[in-house]
């Protein structure tokens, strides 16, 4: 493979990297991908990540390439590499924009042949942790070979070595200040007696135990003062040769120097590499304490035509994510969707896990469209156009009237836009209106649905859609079988019934016929 | 340096031990009175005696009280020294004066903010000058009590004052603290660090080369360069002071934090003098009111030793203005003893007193009694009846179980356990079966057991099984009714004398 062949980790297809400014899609808060994509990219501004987070990638040969990625990065130690990468470009650009500002030639100087020593290391690190790993992924494989031709050109190698040795005088040097009053002596240093070691040395016998610390802390500004850059300037003048080779150095690699702005950039590859590879980065570190407490993440089996959908032990990421914080369990669900079925009707007890359910189902199916690990033990997933959802709008729930005109609204553009590839998610919908009403435009909706063949789930009081058709399916919120007043948030294939509501009130008042019959008896 | 009086090779943990457990402990034993009477103060009148009552030496007391020795060496080594205390207690005077005089010498001298390294180096100098005052006192002192005390715990100290501060070591400090004024000039080495700052700032000792502003041309490169700052250049003034800084901060760090350590050996010496001082304290008053002690005989933990004669309640009898009533202990060999007897017949003073001794003797105190030896028993604990708990948190059984388990945490094979009164807050059969229950398991996990009771139920059972290890001892009455305070050996009695207690006071 050739170096013109790798340009990217996050596309198979550069071209369809997305630009600058691309909007989270309108389904993200009512999913709550927004907090997800939030915490993942939490302390990363600077890669400006959310646009790769907000676009779905067309593709399954996309999605494929990105899970190849995620599987090369199961392996602990291309993260550590990889992380030790972005950590050593991230300081080579804080190096070079402080050579940039500071005032005295040589703090510039160095400054900046230490960011082009660092530059050299982190490139240098990240091929060698390439080469130690197997790796399976086209994205890897790509930047390894790269890197390899990389690393063995001239130009590289010479960089190394003239970093590598110029910094090795600096570091020789020593010297001495002398100071008495206002003048100030500085000097080759001729291994003068330690006075403060000889100082301690005589009050030793009198040790009883660790020391309080009594030494200054001294704010130690990076710049250097104007006595300490007169000292620098003799000390570079006691050291002509080394410091002439840090100012040829300089000149040759676009360094600072009089009315010469820095011109040292890297290479472009690995720059945009050092900020895609943060995609996958942020997302494995977000997924490492929701996989410590015990949540299943995998690669779903993706397909464009079937929407015969599963999955296993699946939830909701942003409520896992709060509940692993508080230490408290998160209730896993299954979904599997045959035949000519298209939508899950969701019915049962308030509170009960219906919308977290829901939601779970489009975050699934959002997280699979942008190739990363998805929650569950196992999933087959469909890659849809586009993702419609219909939440309730809470603002408006002081005007009814209005509020049905807007549900209305809504749906309406969700099934002007959606098509046959289409998913579907509606939560609680005509809550605002009589049950007769409800009924009767919500029948009307499904069937348009039904019709469309949209892939969809539709959470709902009313027991009625739960049986509409072959295409939708049942699902039911559940009680605990011993305690009907404990909900347990599972979401199960089942009919409607509409019992459960009766017994969890029995139950809590202490009303069933058992409790009751006792409670005379006594 | 090290004072090493209360152990032969370290330093005594100045943490006073606070846990529910030791403050049963202080309180079921009174300990309060015996610690006052050590920091010199006098309980009876409430006023402060002529030493007067020293809030130090009372934590001391109680820290040391209360943190048992284990080991029969460890005891003799501190014996000794008391013996010489006990022999001279002016040296013991003097040396506790001296070192709360080095401790409080740093209030004399001006500290400022101390934020500069000059600042701390000038206070660090002031405060040596004034710390090479007692330390020449303290030499002083040794050599005149040298070969006056017998003890390893002195004569090592003393010994180690001669040679550690001899009169070439303070012409040594005296020279440094003239030479850290730097009157002749600074001199630091450096090399240059990241952004060509200068790292590794190290002091070094000028040589007269340094002291010469003529620069001088070497064969090769220059070997120096000279600038200065103009007079009224202040903000080059203030950044070559703080360049000085570097430097002297070493220096300062190094002096300053030998005047801690001098501070701190004053510190330790302060502690561990001031629990021999205690000690004089407490000997004072007993023997001043005629009452004896004596040096106990520690015998090591497995050993089963219990005797004593003329054991009394030490804290009793700093409370009261007569003598009070000594008993006679003859338990070799016991693991459990069993008291029973007549209310206010002396129950709880003899369990008090027994405690208090075997606490002293494992501080290497004397004790209050004639004779006294017993085998090391740590730790010591104590499990009295307790008042109601005013949280209403707990039942009172609940409350007292409760207690008894927490007690059960820290109990180890080799501990004593001083039990009042437990097992009282039920009725009769259930406490003494509960007792019955405690009391064996204790026992055969070689916890020694003293028992105060009025559960005839308990106590008569103990008796119907009790083997050669168990002894029964009962507070005495005479015919009369009257009490002789003393306690031997007896068989519990089926009947308490309540009835005596109800007449005395219904008279």
């Amino acid at each position: 493979m050739s170096q013109q062949s790798y340009r990217s980790i996050l596309f198979v297809d550069p071209t369809q990297r997305p630009g600058a400014q691309a909007p989270a899609p309108d389904h993200f808060r009512d999913l709550n991908l927004d907090q997800v994509v939030a915490a993942v990219t939490a302390g990363r501004d600077e890669y400006d990540l959310n646009p790769f987070f907000h676009t779905p990638l067309r593709t399954l040969d996309a999605i494929a390439y990105r899970h190849e990625v995620f599987q090369d990065l199961a392996e602990p130690a291309l993260v550590e590499n990889v992380t030790a990468f972005a950590r050593g470009m991230a300081r080579t650009r804080e190096g070079l924009s402080r050579a940039a500002k500071l005032f005295h030639a040589y703090q510039k100087k160095r400054w900046f042949l230490d960011s082009l020593r660092r530059y050299c290391d982190t490139v240098r690190g990240l091929a060698e942790g390439l080469t130690t790993v197997d790796l399976a992924s086209r994205g890897l494989r790509g930047l390894r070979d790269y890197l390899a031709e990389y690393t063995a050109s001239p130009a590289f190698l010479a960089l190394q070595a003239e970093t590598t040795d110029l910094r090795a005088d600096l570091d020789a040097v020593r010297y001495c200040v002398f100071i008495r009053g206002h003048r100030v002596r500085v000097s080759h240093y001729h291994e003068e007696d330690d006075y403060g070691w000889r100082v301690a040395q005589t009050f030793a016998r009198f040790r009883q135990g660790s020391a309080r610390d009594h030494r200054t802390t001294f704010t130690d500004s990076l710049d250097v003062d104007h006595v300490e850059g007169m000292v620098l300037d003799l000390v570079a003048r006691l050291h002509p040769t080394v410091f002439g080779a840090l100012d040829a150095f300089c000149e040759r690699y676009g360094g600072p120097g009089p009315g010469r702005p820095i011109a040292f950039a890297g290479d472009p590859v690995l720059a945009t590499f050092d900020r895609e590879v943060q995609f996958y980065l942020a997302y494995l570190e977000y997924l490492t304490p929701l996989r410590q407490a015990g949540l299943a993440f995998c690669h779903p089996e993706m397909s464009a035509i079937s929407k015969q959908v599963a999955a296993e032990q699946t939830y909701d990421l942003a409520l896992a994510a709060k509940l692993v914080t508080a230490g408290r369990p998160v209730v896993r669900n299954d979904f599997h969707l045959t035949g000519p079925e298209r939508v899950m009707v969701v019915t049962g007890p308030n509170q009960g896990g219906k919308t977290t359910f829901a939601r779970a189902f489009g975050q699934v199916h959002y997280l699979a469209s942008i190739g990363v690990p998805v929650p569950g033990e196992r999933a087959r997933l469909f890659l849809s156009d586009r993702m419609y959802t219909h939440f309730e709008r809470e603002e408006d729930l002081d005007n009814l009237t209005g509020k049905l005109q807007d549900d209305l609204v809504r749906i309406h553009a969700i099934l002007a836009g959606a098509t046959e590839r289409s998913i579907i998610i509606m939560n609680e919908i005509f809550t605002s209106t009589t049950l007769a009403d409800a009924l009767w435009l919500a029948h009307k909706v499904m069937a348009r649905i039904i019709r469309l063949d949209s892939l969809g789930i539709c959470v709902t009081f009313l027991d009625e859609l739960a049986s509409f058709s072959e295409k939708t399916v049942s699902m039911v919120s559940t009680v605990a079988a011993d305690d009907p007043a404990t909900l347990t948030y599972r979401v199960v294939r089942r009919p409607a019934d509409g019992v459960a509501y009766a017994i969890v009130l029995a139950q809590r008042y202490g009303l069933t016929y058992e409790r009751l019959t006792k409670r005379v008896a006594r | 340096m090290k004072a090493h009086l209360l152990f032969q090779d370290r330093d005594v943990d100045p943490t006073p031990a606070s846990d529910p457990l030791t403050d049963a402990v202080i309180q079921d034993l009174e300990l309060d009175t015996l610690v006052a009477a050590m920091a010199g103060g006098d309980p009876r009148s409430h006023s402060q005696s002529s030493s007067g009552h020293d809030d130090f030496l009372a934590e001391v007391a109680r820290t040391v009280l209360l943190d048992s020795l284990t080991d029969p060496a460890e005891i003799g080594y501190r014996q000794a020294v008391l013996r010489d205390c006990l022999d001279h207690p002016g040296l013991v005077r003097q040396l506790y004066d001296l070192a709360l005089a080095g401790i409080t010498a740093e209030r004399g001298v001006y500290g400022g903010y101390l934020r500069h390294p000059g600042t701390i180096l000038r206070h660090a100098i002031d405060l040596m000058q004034g710390y090479v005052v007692h330390l020449r006192q303290l030499r002083h002192l040794a050599d005149e009590h040298t070969g006056r005390v017998t003890s390893p715990g002195f004569t090592e100290l003393f010994a180690t004052l001669a040679r550690q501060l001899d009169d070439d070591y303070f012409h040594t400090v005296n020279q440094h603290l003239r030479r850290l004024r730097f009157e002749r000039g600074v001199l630091i080495s450096a090399r240059l660090g990241p952004g060509s700052k200068g790292v590794d700032y190290t002091l070094r000792s000028p040589t007269s080369t340094h002291d010469s502003w003529r620069s001088r041309l070497g064969f090769g490169d220059r070997d120096s360069y000279n600038f200065a700052i103009a007079e009224r250049d202040e903000a080059g003034a203030r950044a070559l002071s703080n360049l000085r800084d570097r430097g002297v901060d070493l220096a300062a760090d190094a002096l300053a934090g030998a005047c801690d350590h001098i501070r701190d050996f004053f510190r330790m010496l302060r502690i561990e003098i001031g629990f021999y001082l205690g000690c004089v304290n407490l000997h004072d008053r007993l023997t001043g009111k005629g009452e004896p002690t004596c040096l106990p005989v520690a015998e090591p933990p497995h050993s089963d030793a219990l005797s004593a004669f003329g054991l009394y309640d030490a804290s009793l009898t700093l409370r009261v203005p007569a003598q009070v009533v000594g008993n006679d202990l003859d338990a070799d060999g016991t693991s459990l003893l069993v008291v029973t007897g007549a209310n206010q017949g002396g129950k709880s003073t003899l369990l008090r007193s027994i405690g208090q001794a075997q606490l002293m003797m494992q501080a290497g105190m004397f004790v209050p009694a004639q004779y006294w030896r017993a085998r090391i028993c740590t730790p010591v604990l104590t499990h009295y009846r307790r008042e109601e708990d005013a949280t209403m948190t707990r039942g009172k059984l609940d409350e007292e179980l409760y207690r008894m388990s927490e007690i059960a945490d820290r109990l180890r094979p080799g501990a004593l356990m001083l039990c009042n009164e437990s097992f009282a807050s039920t009725n009769e059969r259930e406490g003494s079966e509960i007792g019955r229950q405690v009391i064996h398991a204790l026992t055969d996990a070689g916890v020694r057991v003293v028992l105060v009771t009025h559960l005839h139920d308990l106590a008569q059972s103990l008796y119907a099984q009790a083997s050669s290890s168990t002894l029964f001892l009962r507070a005495q009455r005479r015919a009369d009714g009257t009490r002789t305070f003393r306690i031997e050996p007896g068989q519990p009695l089926p009947t308490s004398y309540g009835r005596d207690l109800y007449a005395d006071v219904f008279r």
